[in-house]
């Protein structure tokens, strides 16, 4: 006994001598500093203390975690909920693949991902909407990460393979939710009652996956020889980023849907995603033009000198250097055409913000608590946003944007 | 230097064909868009609108998502609501299923719009009828709801009537007509008020609540709606002064008469069903009834134009059993026992209970 004793005593750690030092050199090292610190600190407990406070036990969270599939998807349709599931779940497989392909960062975003869908399939709460089914298929897609990282292993799969699988999946996914007319399977579900998170996912990826291409032929565009393309690019590149978002998207929900005849009308929000695509080419345009003439001219001149066509320098030469200078920037205007999506709100459409909104209005007495939604939302947001940002810098550091340019 | 100037020359030729083919076909576009003018209205009298919603085999309803009573959402993401009803009757009448509704959520900016391009078959989206609207919208049916601006007064601000509104502060929504009413009632009466005002309507009744305002101004069924979402609902009064008229009621597009008609004849078919005692539970009894009105309502005795309108004769009694009557329809919202709030019917009862309610016969 009292053996054990000594041998804590000597085990107890010294006080750490870097705590007082650290708060004498940074809060107290001068007249001012201490001053700053007597008057700062208490404002910053207080406000500490009565955000959490009010976070805790102020707070009626109700509003947030009632209605957990109307966030996700809006108004679609419960009984066909399974279909949001496999289109979902064709994206996880997909991720694991490129994660078993390609690993690095998409190693981080899968392991992510594992561990949220985790974290809900095991959730110790009763929910109505949370029950066993949906605990499965949440596990489910845990495991679906894992055989996609292992199929992603296989040697003779290319890389290729895995870009097509990209490609062919988002529209698999869309056909599932959108169905078909006169179907009993998959009876047509119409975009009017998609919402949530399905739709600010689906502007946002679709605004992005569109718009860079768009944005990198106009900035080609804007610097070819062709008076009549250098003319076009410009114009359209100008006028769009000459005006505001909601006036590209009142555009095209209102004004195109006067000038076209009513047979050919065109999904709402699909006007939504083109007004938001063309809003954020015409940007893209400018940040990759901005890369393209950051590149040398000498560059351009040692293709053609060994004999490469303009295509091939275009392709191989400029363009990656192009594009690796701009990242930042790029990612940046992809992270503020996610939070622009927010917006469609003002056409009708029930994105994240706009159902948050039909939440608080679905009951008088939710009208008290749109602090709390309004919060969430706002939280939701910044967690996508921060992680893109993450990813970019992830990314530069793997091109090595600020070191090897 | 040729290979440079070819693209610009090809370019050019390309350019020139177009303006030429451009030029060539302007007379024939003039000639042609006078023959559409033409074809237009005289398809339009038509059934252009019934046709499409026999078609289509739903009615596209413009509605919202987000006003408490009139068009939200359950818990499930279904949409509810006094309006969603009445576009729920117009379904059940036509293909006997009142789930045979599509809902487009319109902004205020989308309606006229919606319906001028009549992108929805029927505008159930708490609409006043106003003079130019009617003329520039489409076809307003008929009034489903008396709604008007209100002022609603907390019992802690002292004010008790009207004439004591002088200096207050108001809380209130900007850019609405409700803001415009406001500004014209108090220069009437020589009263100054300071406005408080926001763009999100929760925004203006949290600080209402939370006493930045001794008033706040809407349209009275929206000020019931908030109160009883009130933490103290007792403390807060709607006064009895109505400052504008604000009739709600379904539209539809220009252009169909028979899709018109039937719209009216359901809404009619759904006041009448109340004043004959006809509802969602007795329906099918009352088709024995022996009040030949209701016999008539019903389609049990004769026709009295729903075949001629290409509807069931029974058209009216699928409406009514799938929603219930006028008064069922309110009730279920705003009655006392309301999932939404209470309203106190007011304006909004039948004429036969001194109300505005009312109906032409089915005869």
């Amino acid at each position: 006994m009292a053996a054990t004793e000594v041998v804590q005593e000597t085990k107890r750690p010294p006080q750490p001598p870097g705590l007082l030092k650290w708060i004498r050199d940074n809060l107290f090292s001068s007249w001012g500093n201490t001053l700053l610190t007597i008057v700062l600190l208490p404002i910053t407990v207080f406000i500490l203390f009565s955000s959490i406070r009010w976070m805790f036990v102020g707070a009626d969270w109700r509003v947030v975690t009632q209605f957990p599939l109307l966030y996700t998807v809006g108004q679609y349709p419960r009984d066909e909920i399974w279909r949001v599931g496999i289109g979902l779940s064709l994206i996880i497989f997909m991720l694991g693949a490129s994660w078993g392909k390609w690993g690095g960062l998409l190693r981080s975003i899968s392991i992510a991902f594992s561990i949220v869908f985790g974290v809900f399939a095991l959730l110790p709460v009763q929910h109505p909407e949370l029950d066993l089914g949906m605990r499965l298929y949440l596990g489910a897609n845990v495991l679906l990460i894992l055989v996609g990282y292992w199929i992603g292993r296989i040697q003779y799969l290319k890389g290729g393979h895995i870009v097509i699988g990209w490609s062919i999946t988002p529209i698999l996914a869309i056909l599932f939710l959108s169905g078909f007319e006169n179907s009993s399977t998959l009876p047509a579900v119409g975009t009017t009652l998609w919402g949530g998170l399905l739709v600010t996912f689906l502007l946002a990826a679709g605004g992005i996956v569109l718009s860079f291409p768009i944005g990198i032929a106009l900035a080609l565009g804007r610097r070819s020889s062709l008076p009549v393309v250098s003319a076009f690019s410009t114009i359209f590149i100008e006028a769009i980023r000459g005006v505001p978002l909601i006036t590209i998207l009142f555009m095209f929900s209102i004004i195109l849907a006067l000038f076209l005849p009513s047979e050919s009308r065109i999904d709402r929000l699909v006007r939504s995603l083109m007004a938001v695509t063309f809003f954020s080419a015409a940007y893209s345009a400018e940040n990759v033009r901005g890369g393209l003439q950051a590149v040398p001219h000498g560059q351009i001149e040692a293709a053609k000198a060994v004999g490469m066509s303009n295509f091939q320098t275009m392709l191989f030469i400029t363009m990656p250097q192009a594009l690796r200078a701009v990242l930042p920037a790029i990612v940046g205007q992809f992270i503020s055409l996610f939070k622009d999506t927010t917006l469609v709100v003002i056409v009708g459409i029930n994105d994240f913000l706009g159902i948050g909104r039909s939440i608080i209005n679905s009951d008088p007495e939710f009208m008290q608590l749109q602090v709390e939604v309004y919060l969430f939302i706002a939280v939701v947001y910044w967690i996508f946003c921060y992680l893109m940002s993450l990813a970019s810098r992830r990314l530069e550091a793997a091109m090595g944007v600020s070191s090897r340019l | 230097m040729f290979r440079k100037t070819l693209p610009v020359i090809a370019v050019l030729i390309v350019l020139s064909v177009i303006m030429a083919a451009c030029g060539g076909v302007e007379t024939v576009t003039v000639v042609e868009t006078v023959i559409v003018e033409k074809e237009v209205p005289a398809a339009a009298v038509e059934t252009e609108i019934f046709d499409r919603v026999l078609a289509r085999g739903k009615v596209v309803c413009g509605g919202r998502t987000d006003l408490t009573g009139f068009g939200y959402l359950d818990a499930d993401g279904n949409n509810i609501g006094f309006d969603i009803d009445l576009c729920r009757a117009v379904a059940a009448a036509v293909f006997g299923d009142p789930n045979a509704i599509e809902v487009v959520p319109l902004t205020a900016a989308d309606r006229g719009p919606s319906l001028q391009t009549a992108e929805v078959d029927l505008l159930s989206r708490n609409v006043t009828w106003t003079a130019s609207r009617d003329s520039q919208w489409g076809n307003f049916t008929t009034v489903m709801f008396y709604d008007g601006q209100g002022f609603m007064i907390s019992k802690a601000s002292g004010i008790t009537s009207t004439d004591e509104f002088d200096g207050a502060t108001v809380c209130v929504t900007t850019g609405t007509t409700t803001e415009q009413n406001l500004a014209d009632f108090f220069r009437q009466n020589g009263m100054t008020y300071e406005a408080v005002s926001f763009e999100e309507t929760a925004a203006v009744y949290s600080a209402y609540e939370e006493g930045r305002c001794d008033i706040t101004t809407s349209d009275k069924s929206q000020l019931a709606s908030v109160r009883s979402g009130f933490a103290a609902p007792d403390d807060h009064i709607i006064l009895d002064i109505t400052i504008s008229k604000e009739p709600l009621t379904p539209a539809v597009p220009h252009g169909d008469d028979v899709w018109f008609d039937i719209v009216k004849m359901v809404m009619y078919g759904l006041v009448n069903a109340e004043e004959l005692g006809v509802t969602q539970a007795n329906v099918e009894e009352m088709k024995s009834s022996e009040n030949i009105n209701t016999l008539r309502l019903l389609g049990q005795e004769g026709d009295w134009g729903y075949t001629d309108l290409g509807l069931d004769a029974t058209a009216l009694a699928q409406a009514i059993s799938a929603v219930g009557n006028y008064g069922e329809i309110y009730n279920r919202y705003m009655g006392p026992e309301g999932i939404a709030f209470t309203l106190p019917r007011g304006p909004n009862d039948l004429w036969s209970n001194g109300g505005l309610i009312y109906a032409p016969p089915v005869k």
